[in-house]
């Protein structure tokens, strides 16, 4: 692999992370963290579906007229997530039901449609699906590390195998809404702090 | 008084991004300024009152499983198009968007320009197209997903509107570096989602 091909692919994953960094895709992030399970099959999927429709979106950038490249994008992408919509609820069902209505919601995750934007539409194919899967997984990092902290400190599990005894209690805080926002913080925090980013 | 308790509900209980993160994107985004973000406030409430009875009639004559029974003839009537869900409420949302930007713009000048940008910003907030599939989800009727629609809306404003009173008195404090703009406002998002789950339990 390239050097050009390797900072493309590893670059999303601290210095310009989706989440972290280009603030993109935080819903998902925060709502779908609760578990480890639910933040892989999540991840599976955003990283599938931005992979594609960059490549897609790249393919057709020559062609698409400017004035409705959005609509173009949107009807790329929502073609997508239906199919990954499909396939999980043909063999991941019960964590297709935990996900929710946040599996239709990649359609509108900011990161799918920043890429295309951003990358696609002035790359060539190769680049751009290099470029997908590196963002789809860096936006995996930190969710899986999110869903870590949470259900460590709310089940005291991981992926489902207890790591505390029995008598833990378990922090429900962590497994509400504003564990979620506050955990996230803490880590851009130390994120930022690492990477020595400052927003003005 | 069923749709009062619902309005309550999704105001303050279950408010769409204080307890499902929904549009959390145009909130990080636009909760600067206070007057952007109360512009942006309403122009959600504006699109996603109008958004959700038109995906409920359409989800309900068109797309969901056997609702085509209305065709004449029957043949249609055991059909499942509900996987097209997706892409059809996108389309609508973006065409709405877009019609309620050229009517405001012919006949409300005034609140055009004063919406400006945001409107077609909307289009990609998720806040919309998942009052949709909440809707879907949840087996609302025509009235209650009217009503689920606008107060959602207010639940949004409410939230973005005092997130830009806290940033702009945020800016005169000192913070660490890496915990300035997104880290600080995660956190204070994670506070004020706490004080809302106080109003959890009210029934009425």
């Amino acid at each position: 692999m390239t050097s050009a091909a390797k900072k493309l692919l590893m670059d999303p994953f601290s210095d310009n992370n989706p989440i972290t960094i280009q603030v993109l895709g935080i819903c998902s992030a925060l709502a779908v963290t609760v578990k480890v399970d639910t933040a892989i099959v999540m991840t599976l999927a955003l990283t599938a579906v931005v992979t594609l429709s960059n490549f897609v979106i790249s393919l057709l950038r020559n062609v698409i007229p400017s004035g409705i490249r959005m609509i173009v994008e949107m009807a790329v992408i929502a073609t997508l997530v239906i199919i990954a919509d499909q396939l999980l609820q043909a063999f991941l069902f019960d964590i297709s039901k935990q996900l929710s209505v946040f599996v239709g919601l990649i359609i509108t995750n900011c990161i799918v449609m920043g890429r295309a934007e951003a990358f696609a539409l002035q790359n060539p194919p190769k680049d751009s699906l290099i470029d997908g899967l590196g963002n789809g997984l860096g936006y995996g990092i930190v969710l899986i590390a999110v869903a870590s902290i949470r259900e460590v400190l709310g089940f005291g599990s991981w992926l489902g195998f207890k790591l505390f005894p029995e008598s833990y209690m378990g922090n429900g805080l962590a497994l509400l809404a504003p564990g979620a926002f506050i955990i996230l913080g803490l880590l851009i925090w130390a994120q930022r702090t690492v990477t020595k980013y400052v927003e003005d | 008084m069923d749709l009062l308790s619902l309005a309550i509900k999704s105001i303050f209980v279950e408010n769409i991004l204080l307890a499902y993160f929904l549009g959390m994107c145009s909130f990080l985004a636009c909760s600067k300024k206070v007057d952007t973000a109360i512009g942006l406030g309403f122009a959600v409430i504006f699109v996603l009152a109008i958004t959700l009875p038109a995906n409920w009639a359409i989800h309900h004559f068109l797309l969901a499983p056997g609702a085509l029974a209305w065709v004449p003839g029957g043949k249609l009537a055991g059909l499942d198009l509900s996987f097209l869900n997706f892409i059809c409420f996108i389309a609508t949302i973006a065409s709405m968007v877009q019609l309620v930007e050229m009517i405001l713009d012919k006949f409300f000048p005034v609140l055009y320009h004063a919406l400006g940008i945001f409107l077609p910003l909307i289009t990609v907030n998720c806040a919309i197209l998942g009052g949709s599939l909440f809707m879907v989800e949840r087996e609302y009727g025509a009235l209650e997903s009217t009503v689920f629609g606008i107060s959602s809306g207010v639940g949004w404003l409410l939230a973005i509107a005092s997130m830009a009173a806290i940033r702009k008195k945020l800016r005169y404090s000192h913070l660490p570096d890496g915990l300035k703009g997104l880290g600080i406002t995660m956190i204070m998002t994670g506070l004020m989602a706490m004080a809302f789950m106080c109003f959890s339990g009210i029934n009425l």
